[in-house]
């Protein structure tokens, strides 16, 4: 039988997410299929054909896809699944909104963040922030699983050459609607796809004292993340925040400032290749993860990082 | 965020609902001093999955018939994020999840949800399911005389059977492990140390 994978998209682009979940629908067996619902996302279904691996593309273009309503969308994606598998989205707001509704109407429990496929019915996923590490074994069919993108290798975004199939619509939302959405504009890269993160805390004192760390991320071409501490003081908006209840990131190099490395802030970055603090406190607990750490003051010492690297 | 909404004369009662071991009794007592009017324990000893939790409290749901359901976004134990979707897509009824503000309104509650670039508003017709994120509210502490006087509001105990559910876990657990440790690693003393490092040693830069 074959895997759909359910594509994260803002009816523009794909996100790097769903190119994430392919690797993993790869590890499923079976042919993957992409679905691609919105409204005016023909560029999406291109997108996603070039995708390498994926074998077709479910189009279902309609107004009421336009903004990933789980009232519209699971009802399609229910009507589906009948021939597959395996239903996997990326383990992001859009797949944890909607994967779950996916589920409960099809009578099949739900695994969440999934970071390794050891077989098609065994999963492992975190639990306890990242503390332990789960297996389960899945006995329902499909089975309906969120992928963490940190666990898969992204599919090549060309070399695919998957055929478009065209899908009729399902009825619209009931009884939800979309009001509106106000969206954080940022020139640098998204926080999880990037190959760079420098991350602020409490440490930073304040909202300004984040430009310290903009300049540091502008000469490393780096996302800007944040602790909790750093969000709930109104330093950051909240989708800046990396941990248990924010994003689950795992760059290449993550440079936390100020930040003492609370259990729920290391569960969303421990699996960086190289981490790196930043921390006038030498006892703090980011330094027992950390690869490189640099006991000091932040104000003196990150300029100084941003000016060696010029 | 139930207990502000009753204050402000928009909830007329709140049921605080749990399921699992009877010990969740605490739990709810909790509950009933922040402010809950009565609560309702599911009891059983079985593993409960998310699925079958969204089962039990669809179930209540269907005998209490409450206007507004909040639930937590996750719970940080098992850390699935599941279950308020799952009960909304078992009552056929609107999801706000990872909910930041919750407006009552003729009908309808607009809910501002936490999503990965920033906010987004919907609105969703009554009855409907509504998942609290952290930035939601900031709970109060619990006074004494409140803690005394939980002790006297009405807790129903109900069991699986008497809803018509069945709690057998979905998911087979095969094993529990910690994962990989990293490696300890090392203090530098300067940033020009650091760069050299991060150039030379680890070539992430």
């Amino acid at each position: 039988m074959a895997v759909l994978v359910i594509a994260e998209h803002d009816n523009h682009s794909l996100k790097p997410a769903t190119r994430h979940s392919v690797s993993a629908a790869a590890q499923c067996g079976g042919e993957v299929h992409v679905l691609v619902a919105g409204s005016g996302s023909a560029a999406v279904a291109a997108a996603a054909a070039q995708v390498a691996g994926v074998v077709k593309v479910l189009h279902a273009d309609a107004a009421a896809y336009a903004h990933a309503l789980p009232e519209a969308l699971a009802p399609l994606i229910a009507g589906l699944a009948g021939g597959y598998s395996h239903l996997l989205a990326p383990a992001s707001a859009f797949g944890k909104n909607l994967l779950p509704r996916v589920a409960a109407l099809l009578d099949v429990a739900a695994v969440s963040d999934v970071i390794a496929i050891p077989a098609p019915d065994t999963f492992v996923r975190p639990i306890y922030a990242g503390n332990v590490l789960a297996t389960v074994q899945a006995g329902d069919s499909p089975r309906v699983l969120t992928v963490r993108g940190t666990g898969f290798a992204a599919a090549a975004a060309t070399g695919g050459s998957a055929a478009i199939e065209a899908i009729a619509a399902g009825p619209a939302a009931v009884g939800a609607r979309f009001v509106g959405a106000e969206l954080s504009v940022s020139e640098r890269p998204e926080l999880t796809a990037a190959r760079v993160i420098v991350s602020g805390g409490r440490g930073l004192g304040s909202g300004e004292n984040f430009a310290l760390l903009e300049a540091l991320a502008d000469k490393l071409g780096a996302a800007v993340g944040a602790s909790r501490a750093a969000v709930d003081a109104g330093y950051v908006p909240n989708d800046y925040q990396v941990g248990q209840t924010g994003k689950v990131v795992a760059p290449q190099l993550y440079i936390a400032v100020g930040i003492s490395g609370a259990i729920q802030h290391l569960a969303g970055m421990k699996d960086s290749k190289v981490i790196v603090a930043i921390n006038k406190d030498a006892e703090a607990p980011i330094f027992q993860v950390a690869d490189y750490g640099l006991v000091g003051d932040l104000f003196e010492l990150v300029p100084e990082l941003t000016r060696a690297l010029s | 965020e139930a207990v502000r909404l009753q204050e402000a004369g928009q909830a007329s009662e709140i049921v605080v609902v749990s399921l699992g071991v009877s010990a969740c009794q605490e739990v709810l007592r909790t509950a009933l001093a922040m402010g809950a009017d009565r609560a309702i324990l599911v009891e059983t000893d079985a593993e409960l999955q998310p699925l079958a939790v969204a089962k039990l409290l669809a179930a209540v749901v269907a005998r209490e018939q409450p206007g507004l359901i909040l639930l937590g976004k996750q719970a940080i134990d098992d850390d699935a994020n599941q279950t308020g979707q799952m009960l909304a897509a078992l009552l056929g009824c609107g999801q706000g999840t990872f909910a930041s503000k919750v407006t009552l309104g003729a009908g309808t509650v607009t809910v501002t949800r936490e999503i990965d670039g920033g906010l987004e508003t919907v609105e969703l017709d009554l009855p409907a399911v509504v998942t609290s994120d952290l930035r939601l509210n900031e709970p109060r502490y619990v006074k004494l005389p409140n803690i005394m006087k939980a002790k006297k509001k009405p807790l129903e105990v109900l069991t699986p059977a008497a809803l018509g559910v069945d709690p057998a876990p979905r998911l087979k657990t095969l094993k529990v492990e910690e994962p990989p440790r990293r490696a300890a690693g090392i203090r530098v003393a300067t940033v020009a140390e650091l760069v050299d490092k991060l150039k030379h040693a680890a070539q992430v830069i």
